[in-house]
C-alpha cells in the first residue's frame, strides 16, 4: 500500500517539476527569439520558433498527464482544482509566448534599429516576471510560506514591462513613421507585454492558493 | 432455535454500531475525500472482523455490559432498545456512543425489573459529555501545533504530504477499526456466549475457529455490514457537517481521538505508569464519538474556523437523548416482551441480611447495629431492600453497596461435571484450577462466600491490596471470579446448573 501511493506521488511530483522547467525554459527561448529577430538573425529566430513549439507541446502533454493522474487517483482532493488552475494558467504563459513569436514570423514587423533596445528590455522584463512566478509556483508545492516572497518580484517585473511598453509606444508615436507602421509597432509592443500579463495572472492566483494551502 | 431469534437483536445492535461508530474512525478521512467511502468501508470491515475475532476473544469470558441483565429475553430486549436508539440517531446523522445507548437501555431494564441502578454509571456518562470533548480538544490542539511545526521544518512536497496524510488516515483508521471490533464485540455478542449455538470448526485443517470465535465473527460481520450499508451519513457529519475539515487536521483529529481513548481507557498504561512511580491518568470511560467531536471543535476554535452551531446543538442533544431514549424504549419493549410474548425478561434476585452477612460486614468495619432489624426477611425487590437499608440510617453509599453485594442470595455448587466440561482451564492458572477442584461438592448461598473459599484454598484467588499498581491484576482476577460465579450458579428449584437449565429451555 505504501509504495504505490508514494511512487505515484513521486511521478506526478516530477511531472509538475518538469512542467515548470518547460515553462521557464520557454520564456528564456522567447526572450532569445525576440533578440534574434531584432538582430535580424533569422536562422536563430526560426530555430527558437521550433524550440518553443516543442516546449509548448511538451507543457501541454505534461499538464494533461498531471490532470489525469490527479483525478484518476483522486489525489490532493482539497487542492486539486487549484493545482490544475495553476498549471492551466502557467501553460497560458508559454502559449502566449509561442503565439507572439509566430506573430513575429508571420507579420515580420519592420522594427527601426533605434527601438531594438526598448523591445529587448521589454522581452527581458517579461522573462524576469515569468522566472519569478515559476519560483513562486515551486514554493507553492514545497514551502508555501515563501510563495509571497517571490510574488512581489512578479508584480515588480510586470510593472516594469508596463512602463517599458508605455515608453516604447510613446517613442513610436512621437516618431515620423507613417501611422500604419506606428500601429504595427505598437501591436508588437502589446504582443510582447502580454507575456508578462500572463505571468501576473498566475501570480494573482498563486496568492490566493497559498492562503488556502496554509494549514 | 430460540437462540437464533434472540441473536438477531445482537446482530441488529452490531449493525447499528457499525453504521454509527465507523464514522469516528473514518469520518474525517471520507469527509475530506482523502479516502473513498468504499475503501474506508472495506478497510474498516476487515479490521473490525479481525479485532473482534482475534482480540475480542479475550472478552469471551465476560458478558459485556449486557451481562447485568440476567435473563436471555431481557438481554434481547435491552439490545434491541439500544440498537433502535442508535439506528434512530444514525438516521439523524448524529454521531453517538453505542455503549451509552446500551447503558441507558440497561437502566431501563433496572427500572422495569426493580433492580438497583449503579449511580456511578450515570454520573460517569454525564462526566464524559463534558470531560471527554475537552480533553480530546486539548490533545488535538497540541498535536496540531506540533504537526504544523514539523511540516514547516521539513517542507514536504504537496503530493508527498498528501500521500503521507492519506497513509496516516488509513493506518489510524485500520487501528481504530481493530479496537472498535475488539472493544465492542463483547457488548454485541458477549451475552449470547453461554448459549452459543456454534461448535468448533476446522478451517481446511489449517486452524480451528472456536464456537465463540464464530459467534464473534458473526457479530463482527454484522458490524461490517452496518459500516457498508449505512455509515456514510454519519461520516459526512463528522467529516464536514460540523465544520469544514482539511486533510492534515483530519489526521490530527483521528490521532487525537485515539490518544484520548488510549490515555483515559488503557489500564495497561495506568499500570505501567503506576509501577514506575509516575502519576497516572484518571480512568474515565470516554466515548469515541465525543472524542472526535471534541477534537474537531478544538482545532476549529484554534484556527478560528466557522462552526455550524446548529449541527453542534443537534449533536449535543443527541448525546443527551441517547441514554434517555434507550432507557425509555427498553422499558416499553420489556413490557411488551414480558406481557404480550410472555417471555421472562428478568430473574428475581433475593437479598437477606443473615448472621454470616452481619459477621462479614462487621469484619469489614461496617456499623451493623441498625441492620439487625432487617433480618431474617428475604427481600425479592432490590429497590425496596435498598430503601429499607437507607431507612436504617448511618450507612454511606459505599457501605450500602457492600451490604447489597453481600446480602445477595443464590446457590452455587462446585459440580465436578462443570469443572470437567465447562471451565476453561487454559485461562485459569494451575494453582487456581487446583483450588477450584479442592472445593468439589461444596455449596454456597452467597457468591462472596464461594470467592472467599477459593481465596482460602489458594493465594492465587486472593485479591491484592487496592492500589493503582494492583488494579489491573485485581480486575483480571475479578473477571475470573465473575466467570466462575456464572458457571457454578445453580437454579434454586431444580438443582441444575443455570447453564444446563438455559440449554434445556433453548
Amino acid at each position: 500500500m505504501t509504495m504505490p501511493l508514494f511512487r505515484s506521488s513521486k511521478i506526478i511530483e516530477s511531472q509538475i517539476d518538469e512542467f515548470l522547467d518547460v515553462v521557464a525554459e520557454g520564456s528564456l527561448v522567447y526572450k532569445k527569439g525576440v533578440k534574434a529577430y531584432l538582430e535580424k538573425d533569422m536562422t536563430d529566430f526560426e530555430a527558437r520558433i521550433v524550440a518553443i513549439d516543442k516546449l509548448e507541446s511538451r507543457a501541454d502533454k505534461l499538464s494533461k498527464e498531471v490532470e489525469a493522474h490527479l483525478y484518476s487517483q483522486s489525489l490532493i482532493p482539497e487542492h486539486r482544482g487549484d493545482v490544475l488552475g495553476l498549471l492551466e494558467n502557467a501553460d497560458n504563459i508559454i502559449d502566449t509566448a509561442k503565439a507572439s513569436l509566430y506573430q513575429f514570423s508571420v507579420e515580420q514587423p519592420d522594427i527601426p534599429e533605434e527601438l531594438n533596445d526598448q523591445y529587448l528590455k521589454l522581452a527581458e522584463a517579461c522573462y524576469e516576471a515569468v522566472e519569478a512566478v515559476i519560483v513562486s509556483a515551486r514554493a507553492f508545492f514545497r514551502d508555501v510560506d515563501s510563495v509571497k516572497d517571490n510574488l512581489y518580484k512578479v508584480h515588480h517585473f510586470e510593472k516594469e514591462a508596463d512602463s517599458i511598453s508605455d515608453a516604447l509606444k510613446r517613442t513610436i508615436f512621437s516618431s515620423s513613421l507613417d501611422l500604419a507602421h506606428k500601429i504595427h509597432l505598437r501591436y508588437f509592443a502589446l504582443n510582447v507585454e502580454k507575456v508578462s500579463d500572463k505571468a501576473e495572472a498566475v501570480a494573482d492566483r498563486l496568492a490566493i492558493y497559498a492562503i488556502k494551502r496554509t494549514i | 432455535m430460540e437462540i437464533l431469534l434472540f441473536l438477531s437483536s445482537g446482530l441488529f445492535l452490531g449493525w447499528s454500531l457499525g453504521a454509527n461508530d465507523a464514522a469516528n474512525v473514518f469520518g474525517t478521512a471520507v469527509g475530506t475525500r482523502m479516502i473513498k467511502f468504499r475503501t474506508a468501508a472495506i478497510v474498516c470491515s476487515i479490521f473490525v472482523v479481525l479485532g473482534a475475532t482475534i482480540s475480542g476473544a479475550g472478552a469471551a469470558h465476560t458478558l459485556g455490559k449486557l451481562g447485568a441483565v440476567n435473563a436471555l429475553a431481557g438481554s434481547f430486549t435491552v439490545a434491541l432498545a439500544a440498537a433502535l436508539t442508535t439506528f434512530w440517531m444514525t438516521r439523524l446523522k448524529i454521531p453517538v456512543s453505542t455503549s451509552q445507548a446500551i447503558v441507558g437501555a440497561i437502566i431501563g431494564w433496572n427500572v422495569y425489573s426493580s433492580s438497583v441502578t449503579d449511580m456511578k454509571s450515570l454520573t460517569k456518562i454525564m462526566l464524559t459529555w463534558v470531560a471527554c470533548p475537552l480533553i480530546s480538544a486539548a490533545i488535538a490542539v497540541v498535536l496540531f501545533i506540533l504537526i504544523r511545526k514539523i511540516i514547516s521544518i521539513n517542507k514536504p512536497h504537496l503530493l508527498q504530504l498528501d500521500a503521507g496524510t492519506r497513509l496516516g488516515l488509513l493506518a489510524v483508521g485500520a487501528f481504530g477499526s481493530y479496537s472498535l471490533g475488539a472493544n465492542n464485540i463483547a457488548n454485541v455478542m458477549g451475552v449470547f456466549v453461554p448459549d452459543n449455538p456454534f461448535n468448533d470448526l476446522s478451517v481446511f485443517g489449517l486452524f480451528t475457529l472456536t464456537g465463540v470465535q464464530q459467534l464473534f465473527f458473526l457479530g463482527a460481520v454484522a458490524i461490517g455490514v452496518g459500516v457498508f450499508t449505512y455509515s456514510e451519513r454519519v461520516m459526512k457529519t463528522v467529516g464536514g457537517g460540523l465544520v469544514k475539515v482539511s486533510p492534515v487536521p483530519a489526521l490530527v483529529i483521528v490521532l487525537a481521538q485515539s490518544i484520548t481513548l488510549f490515555l483515559f481507557a488503557s489500564t495497561s498504561l495506568e499500570h505501567f505508569l503506576a509501577s514506575h512511580g509516575l502519576p497516572t491518568f484518571p480512568l474515565v470511560p470516554v466515548s469515541s464519538s465525543q472524542a472526535v467531536v471534541g477534537a474537531i471543535l478544538g482545532i476549529s476554535f484554534f484556527k478560528g474556523a466557522n462552526i455550524r452551531y446548529k449541527v453542534l446543538g443537534e449533536i449535543s442533544l443527541g448525546w443527551m437523548a441517547t441514554p434517555l431514549a434507550a432507557g425509555v424504549v427498553a422499558f416499553f419493549l420489556l413490557f411488551f416482551v414480558d406481557n404480550v410474548f410472555d417471555q421472562q425478561v428478568s430473574r428475581t434476585v433475593e437479598y437477606r441480611v443473615d448472621g454470616v452477612v452481619l459477621e462479614e460486614l462487621a469484619r469489614q468495619g461496617v456499623e451493623v447495629e441498625g441492620l439487625v432489624e432487617l433480618g431474617p426477611d428475604v427481600f425479592t425487590n432490590a429497590v425496596k431492600f435498598k430503601s429499607d437499608l437507607e431507612k436504617t440510617g448511618g450507612l454511606e453509599a459505599k457501605e450500602s453497596s457492600l451490604v447489597l453485594e453481600l446480602a445477595r442470595l443464590g446457590r452455587w455448587e462446585v459440580q465436578p461435571s462443570v469443572i470437567a466440561n465447562d471451565v476453561d482451564t487454559h485461562w485459569l492458572t494451575a494453582g487456581q484450577v487446583d483450588a477450584l477442584r479442592s472445593l468439589t461438592g461444596q455449596r454456597f448461598n452467597h457468591l462472596w462466600r464461594f470467592n472467599a473459599a477459593l481465596a482460602d484454598a489458594s493465594d492465587e484467588w486472593k485479591l491484592k491490596p487496592d492500589t493503582t499498581v494492583n488494579k489491573q491484576t485485581n480486575k483480571e482476577l475479578k473477571k475470573k471470579l465473575d466467570y466462575l460465579g456464572r458457571l457454578f450458579k445453580v437454579d434454586a428449584a431444580s438443582g441444575n446448573s443455570e447453564k444446563e437449565n438455559f440449554r434445556r429451555d433453548g
